[in-house]
């Protein structure tokens, strides 16, 4: 096994270049379970935790930033109130010792339907920055990842950022598990109000191979919500917006959960985190 | 390969390491300290607890070769005299908070890390701080009173 470990993301883009099969590591919480139980053996890895350029955060014209090598501790000390619906998510990741190391970069990179960074990500229509020596592409999140632990990063790529639009009004989180902490979700939502463009984003986690959008749900409430007057949100309005995020679902029957329970979920915690959100916009 | 790392104040180099390597078991077969006990070796016990440059980590998550040019604080670092015990091992001997003691040293150093940013925290922030630390024996209660007790003290004497 070879080991390299650059110091700056330059040179950690010519040792990609030049070994295009070898394995990144940050914050090593998934990379370090497959080795510990001799899952993967990669011939080549490259630490991405002396590259400081990907441990930074910065704000541009009303989007954020995120290095991908951020953990999410910092996110939640440091992007709460830009982020609002990142650091709630941050919160239910894992334990203190994972936030501490765990990144954004490293939950794209490793692409799972349960990844709980994920949802806050595509309810607000982030993009990853993908770098290589030859230059940075950037794409949707959507389209970024393309299955089951799939993604379109390129083997001569590197994930170095997240591109994620400041809030422009109330966020929520809501996870499903089977306890407080260090829980792999069974089903997760989010959802963004937007009060400038009067929209509503949303994403479903653990319910698909791919992350996803309610569009119907979204369009649905949108229409629904009273943006001028601020008066209270119908409970009917609410729990129609559970039921079509539920119908949008494509949720599996695995060890975590059924199909027909995650769905049931996902229409509890739709309707309860668009109430909490409409509630503070109201206030 | 070579790492470079500090560890409870004293630089060291270790040979032989090989690539794929945790930290925790550098500490503990290649360094003499056992104190960061090895379980589940997915980050989900929190048996492993150490501080990287002062962060709470799983060291059964961090690669070896990352540790290169870092520091490391076990839970054989913490007492000031090697001879003594910091008042945060001291509270979990007399609270009864050690069963099989398996899971302690890592319930100390993430009480540790704990007490230093929050002196006298809530029960929900320790429930909180101490969720990723699993006891076998499940005795929580007892853990809870250590903190507590550990926190009283440190608060009256300003040992850290």
């Amino acid at each position: 096994m070879d080991f390299f470990r650059p110091v700056s993301l330059a040179e950690a883009l010519e040792l990609k270049a030049a070994h295009p099969e070898c394995t990144p590591i940050a914050g090593g919480t998934d990379l370090m379970v497959e080795l510990n139980f001799d899952k993967k053996r990669p011939e080549t890895i490259i630490d991405l935790t002396a590259c400081s350029e990907l441990q930074e955060w910065s704000r541009d014209n009303g989007t954020v930033r995120v290095g991908a090598g951020v953990p999410y501790s910092r996110i939640i000390a440091e992007l709460a109130t830009d982020l609002p619906g990142l650091a709630i998510a941050s919160r239910t990741v894992g334990s203190p010792q994972i936030r501490n190391r765990g990144t954004l970069g490293g939950n794209l990179g490793t692409a799972s339907p349960a990844g709980d960074g994920i949802p806050p990500l595509v309810a607000v229509g982030a993009s990853v920055e993908l770098a290589s020596t030859s230059g940075t592409r950037s794409m949707p999140v959507t389209e970024f990842i393309t299955g089951v632990k799939e993604n379109a990063l390129r083997g001569e790529e590197l994930i170095t950022a997240i591109n994620v639009p400041g809030s422009r009004g109330p966020q929520q989180f809501s996870k499903i598990g089977t306890r407080n902490a260090m829980v792999i979700a069974v089903a997760t939502f989010s959802v963004a109000l937007d009060l400038e463009a009067r929209s509503v984003g949303t994403a479903l986690g653990s319910c698909s191979p791919r992350p996803l959008r309610a569009s119907d749900a979204e369009a649905f409430i949108a229409d629904e919500i009273d943006w001028d007057g601020r008066t209270p949100l119908p409970e009917s309005a609410a729990a129609r917006f559970g039921e079509l995020v539920a119908d949008a679902a494509r949720p599996i029957d695995d060890v975590r959960g059924t199909a027909a329970y995650r769905k049931h979920a996902l229409k509890i915690m739709a309707k309860r985190t668009l109430t909490w959100t409409w509630e503070e916009a109201r206030t | 390969m070579r790492i470079n790392l500090r560890v409870n104040g004293e630089q060291s180099a270790v040979d032989d390491v090989w690539e794929g390597e945790s930290l925790l078991h550098v500490l503990r077969e290649r360094m003499a300290l056992p104190g960061s006990k090895n379980a589940c070796e997915q980050g989900e016990c929190g048996s492993c607890s150490v501080y990287l440059d002062g962060a709470l980590v799983c060291a059964c998550l961090v690669l070896a070769a990352q540790a290169e040019g870092r520091e490391v604080v076990t839970v054989e670092g913490l007492a000031t005299d090697h001879d003594d015990l910091h008042p945060v091992q001291q509270a979990f001997l007399e609270a009864g908070a050690v069963q099989c003691g398996f899971c302690t040293p890592g319930l100390i150093v993430a009480t540790h890390e704990l007490l230093s940013r929050r002196p006298d925290p809530s029960e929900s922030e320790v429930r909180e701080a101490l969720a990723g630390n699993l006891c076998r024996c499940t005795g929580y209660e007892k853990i809870l009173d250590a903190v507590a007790l550990a926190g009283r003290r440190m608060a009256a004497g300003g040992a850290g």
